[in-house]
């Protein structure tokens, strides 16, 4: 291939965006079949290593090769050199089949099921997905005749459970909307990821549209659905405009509409909801509430949606990724799925990494795999060298692993039995300066404010649980605080009706489960061991390093703050509020914290 | 609670006179649709930055809902505002990643630098600062967002810095 063929992709995932991908995409565009260069300029979703946005993939005669950290600058030398000249330049290069990166470990271990495509088509080009087999797996079954019955026998074989978090089996589930006699049946992709700490979905649907679509395809085929609502949360509004992208295209293409695939009488269509923001209607009862215009309060089950759901027709809900594990459970055939994973696990599960992990990003692991080979194989571990005390999994509903539990495996069983959930695959690693009791008040807050307020312990209990936290973080816990924390999550979690509310106790009950001595030290000692909460924490100024500038007496709000110009200064502790103004603006971090 | 939204709109709900004109075809659009009540105040919200007073009256009278339905779905998705906003707005990440990489930095640095609180707008009608809870952008913590587009990998200098660019492009308009 000549340099004309030579194609240059870059990552346009939200994150890639927000860590600068737009301005070197347009660096390149400008130079794009200029005199000296001529190449293939393309776009891709996420691939995965948000740590090294914005990326860029050259893929010339020899191979592909992936540069991290590109700038306008280095993105000049790279087109210059390897575009031009065909020389790599290896100080940029992150990743390549040819020769071993120092990120290599990051892809070791991933088996890439769901993200199939993320990074590697452009969402926005339909060839691109039939290229890769995309829509492949509706033909097949419309060519072979598969019949319904034998679809749905082969998403339960798969032994795919819901990767929202529920784990309900797929297809035992599709059998029960297929069951439900109803001229009008529904189904609906849950793409409301509410859950603070979590990108899987929102990556998922911005680098492979399509998939969710082919799946949702398969899903109205097989239990006899003709109408189909992508509920997505608008804080995603790249994610929302591919999406309708897709469908234009399905449109177009004969995907979506009446008699579709050329099969009489097969009409299935589709369209995107918009989320308003309101974290309770990521549970499947709020969230029909939400698409038939109410406030999105859940409702009693039974009857489940399968049997009345939205418009009270029967309903069936999976998530993004379970949606998008459909195609290729077809179309490579549910042993090969059910080959990855645990006795009752299996497959893949897709974690966005975050927090104070080096290689935060979106990963896809077997079922099965050690939390520590994810964290820190995968991972590689705690940024800046510090000792690692926890990772949290499954969000507001979820709770904290301990360094001591972190050979527990990813499945369903082995995680519930720590006290977390598996969640839907947020990962959000703590180190020793996180304060765990904070971390539970910080859940607290977020729930407090989602209740949609229908149970009362779940509206008032999360309220008095936040103000107890509150306090103690604040240095007026009492004794009797943690009993009483104890008592409340109990009767939260068996008082309410929703999954909201019953897992709401879960990151108090697993913190004090396996840090209750940082309870303690805050509520008896007036300690926070993790010198992260301000109220504790003693400021002073260390008298070497100070140059008597005057800047922390200047800025003190109370005076607290004495001492002669040119000279060390000293904080009086009797008036200090601790507000942390002193240690924000001394510029020669002469203000210690103890 | 959600019951906190409705006090907090409240106090400072004003009565502004918009052109109501404008959202009678997307009303007309609407009528008869089931489940219409959440795209109809979108589409308020997106002509006029929020939901004034006499608009939701409107699409009462047009769609035929009763007024306390309407109000309720408003005060209840934390995407609807009741009053007028910036034009500019700040949104401030406050997801678990955020959290756990000092988000609050970005916030009060943000909050001093324009002299407002969270939630507040500031007196030139420039910016609106809100926390918001997880934009979903993770692995480059802390995050904003400014009028879209999203900024990652902040310290309340660097916050304050896109900020102060936005302030000079405006003040050169």
């Amino acid at each position: 291939m000549g340099m004309a063929d030579t194609i240059v992709r870059v990552g346009m995932a939200s994150c890639g965006i927000a860590a600068g991908a737009r301005k070197v995409y347009d660096t390149i565009k400008g130079l794009q079949n200029t005199d000296y260069l001529k190449f293939n300029l393309q776009q891709t979703g996420c691939i995965g290593m948000c740590f090294r946005e914005p990326l860029v993939e050259v893929i010339d005669e020899n191979g592909s090769y992936l540069y991290g950290d590109v700038d306008a600058e280095k993105i000049l030398e790279i087109l210059n050199k390897h575009v031009r000249n065909g020389e790599p330049v290896r100080d940029y290069i992150v990743r390549t089949d040819l020769f071993a990166s120092q990120d290599d470990p990051f892809w070791k271990g991933q088996v890439k099921i769901a993200l199939r495509n993320c990074g590697v088509i452009d969402p926005e080009n339909l060839d691109d997905y039939m290229r890769q087999g995309g829509y492949d797996a509706v033909k097949k079954i419309m060519t072979n005749n598969i019949s319904r019955e034998d679809i749905i026998q082969m998403i339960i074989d798969s032994g795919l459970r819901g990767r929202g978090g529920g784990g309900f089996s797929t297809g035992m589930k599709w059998k029960f909307a297929y069951n439900s006699q109803n001229e009008t049946k529904y189904i609906i992709c849950n793409a409301d990821e509410g859950d603070p700490g979590a990108f899987m979905d929102r990556s998922l649907i911005e680098g492979d549209p399509h998939a969710i679509i082919e799946g949702m395809i398969i899903g109205a085929y097989a239990i006899g659905a003709s109408d189909g609502v992508i509920y997505c949360r608008a804080e995603y509004p790249l994610a929302i405009k591919r999406l309708n992208i897709a469908i234009g295209q399905a449109h177009e293409k004969g995907f979506l509409g009446k008699n579709i695939f050329g099969i009489d009488g097969f009409n299935f269509d589709l369209y995107v909801k918009e989320g308003a923001g309101a974290f309770v209607c990521g549970e499947e009862t709020a969230l029909m509430a939400s698409i038939e215009g109410e406030r999105g309060m859940p409702r009693r089950r039974p009857p489940f949606p399968a049997v009345s759901g939205l418009f009270k027709k029967p309903t069936n809900i999976n998530n993004v990724e379970t949606w998008a594990n459909v195609s290729w459970i077809v179309l490579n055939g549910p042993e090969k799925y059910a080959a990855f994973g645990t006795e009752k696990s299996k497959g893949t599960k897709v974690f966005a990494l975050a927090g104070k992990i080096k290689h935060g990003g979106l990963v896809e692991v077997p079922m099965g795999i050690p939390l520590r080979d994810v964290i820190f194989k995968l991972g590689g571990g705690i940024q800046n060298n510090k000792k690692f005390k926890a990772v949290q999994m499954g969000g507001p509903s979820g709770g904290c692993i301990p360094e001591h539990l972190l050979d527990t495996i990813v499945d369903y069983d082995s995680v519930t039995a720590t006290g977390a959930i598996m969640g839907s695959g947020g990962l959000v690693v703590m180190d020793e300066n996180t304060c765990m009791v904070d971390m539970a008040r910080f859940f607290l807050d977020f729930t407090q404010k989602e209740s949609c307020g229908k149970c009362t312990f779940c509206r008032v209990g999360t309220k008095r649980l936040l103000e107890i936290l509150t306090r103690i973080t604040q240095g007026e816990g009492r004794e009797g605080d943690i009993e009483l924390l104890e008592e409340l999550c109990e009767q939260i979690k068996t008082s309410s009706l929703c999954g909201l509310g019953q897992t709401a106790p879960n990151p108090v009950l697993t913190t004090l489960k396996y840090f209750r001595n940082e309870y303690e030290a805050h509520i008896f000692n007036k300690k926070c061991p993790a010198h992260n909460c301000k109220k504790l924490l003693t400021y002073t100024i260390e008298t070497d390093t100070c140059t008597g500038c005057t800047v922390c007496a200047k800025n003190c709000p109370t005076n607290a703050i004495s001492g002669e110009r040119k000279l060390p200064h000293l904080i009086d502790q009797s008036l200090c509020i601790k507000c942390g103004a002193c240690f924000s603006k001394c510029k020669f971090n002469a203000i210690s914290l103890s | 609670m959600r019951i906190e939204r409705i006090l907090t709109m409240n106090q400072s709900a004003a009565a502004v006179n918009v052109d109501l004109t404008l959202i009678d075809a997307m009303l007309t659009h609407y009528e008869g649709h089931k489940g219409a009540i959440i795209p109809v105040l979108q589409n308020i919200q997106t002509t006029y930055g929020y939901l004034p007073a006499n608009a939701i009256v409107k699409a009462s009278t047009v769609l035929k809902l009763s007024l306390s339905d309407i109000y309720g779905v408003a005060t209840f998705y934390s995407q609807f505002r009741l009053t007028p906003v910036g034009k500019n707005i700040i949104k401030v990440c406050h997801g678990t990643a955020c959290h756990v990489q000092n988000a609050s930095a970005v916030s009060e640095a943000i909050e001093e630098s324009l002299e407002i609180k969270d939630g507040q707008t500031t007196a030139d009608g420039l910016f609106t600062l809100e926390s918001v809870a997880c934009l979903g952008c993770c692995s480059l913590a802390p995050v904003m967002m400014l009028n879209g587009e999203a900024f990652g990998k902040l310290s309340g200098k660097s916050a304050v810095k896109i900020v102060n660019d936005v302030r000079m492009q405006e003040k050169q308009k």
